[in-house]
């Protein structure tokens, strides 16, 4: 079965995505190998959805892009493995966040994976997971600059062998 | 998204991205992909429904840990479980994003 791209995009915004292929000086593949088996491997998780903790982290900046549609807010923040749906915010201009807010596990399932973790599927989770607010497209600069070290940066501290990245 | 798994996967950590949108992460060459034809917000599956985001999750971990070479695409056989034309509406903000209005204004003007 093969997963229709389109199937819940307006119609109209196809052309934006289809057929645009690789980012300049992004078509070399690029693999680091997987070297470990899983259930010796620490893992960590990527949301795009915007997710933050409401009592202790700022909101991603939502005025700015109002202001100026152009631009995303690159910064990113660190979502502790044992958060949960009361503690989670969520600052996105492009979706619906309801069913996030009722069950960000839908974005980020970091219960799950300490859940696997428990069973031996994997090794274990990182103790906090990264979140970033998506739609950067247009200032992939910024991005590549400043959040790129950072992000990797955590992750290294915190030992992951893997990377699971879902946009939102 | 797929910019970023790049990026990082260059930095020598193992990725897979996990996209509503498998051909264009395959398109923006991503290293791996596992896609699931759910709406925009829900990667891992409907809230509340442990056994369908489980499944993503251990697909995304097989893929992750499994996969043989750079492109490895995998697409999940899950149907979302709502009337199409229900989630096309639920999953969309309830006021159009900034660059989408922005969008539409120059469409309107052409």
């Amino acid at each position: 079965m093969i997963v229709d791209s389109y199937r819940f995009l307006p119609r109209s915004f196809r052309p934006l995505y289809e057929g645009k292929g690789p980012f300049p000086g992004e078509d070399a593949p690029v693999w680091a190998p997987f070297q470990k088996r899983l259930q010796a491997s620490r893992i960590a998780l990527l949301s795009s959805a915007g997710l933050y903790l409401k009592a202790s982290q700022p909101s991603f900046d939502l005025t700015r892009e109002q202001d100026n549609p152009e631009w995303g807010d690159p910064s990113w923040r660190s979502i502790p493995s044992g958060a949960t749906a009361s503690e989670i915010g969520v600052a996105h201009l492009h979706i619906n966040d309801e069913d996030i807010l009722a069950d960000p596990e839908i974005a980020l399932p970091a219960h799950l994976l300490e859940l696997l973790a428990a069973e031996g599927v994997v090794g274990g989770a990182t103790a906090d997971h990264l979140s970033v607010m998506g739609y950067q497209d247009r200032s992939l600069e910024g991005w590549r600059l400043e959040t790129l070290p950072a992000l990797v940066a955590m992750l290294r501290d915190r030992q992951a062998d893997g990377l699971i990245l879902a946009p939102a | 998204m797929p910019v970023l798994a790049r990026w990082i996967e260059a930095s020598g950590i193992p990725t897979v991205v996990v996209t509503m949108m498998p051909a264009v992460a395959e398109e923006r060459r991503a290293p791996r992909i596992v896609g699931v034809e759910f709406p925009f917000g829900h990667s891992f599956g409907m809230p509340g429904d442990k056994a369908m985001q489980r499944r993503v999750l251990e697909l995304a971990l097989r893929v992750l840990a499994g996969a043989a070479a750079f492109g490895t695409r995998v697409d999940i056989d899950i149907e979302w479980p709502v009337p199409l034309r229900d989630a096309y509406k639920a999953w969309q903000p309830k006021e159009a994003s900034p660059i989408v209005k922005k969008l539409l204004a120059t469409w309107g003007r052409a």
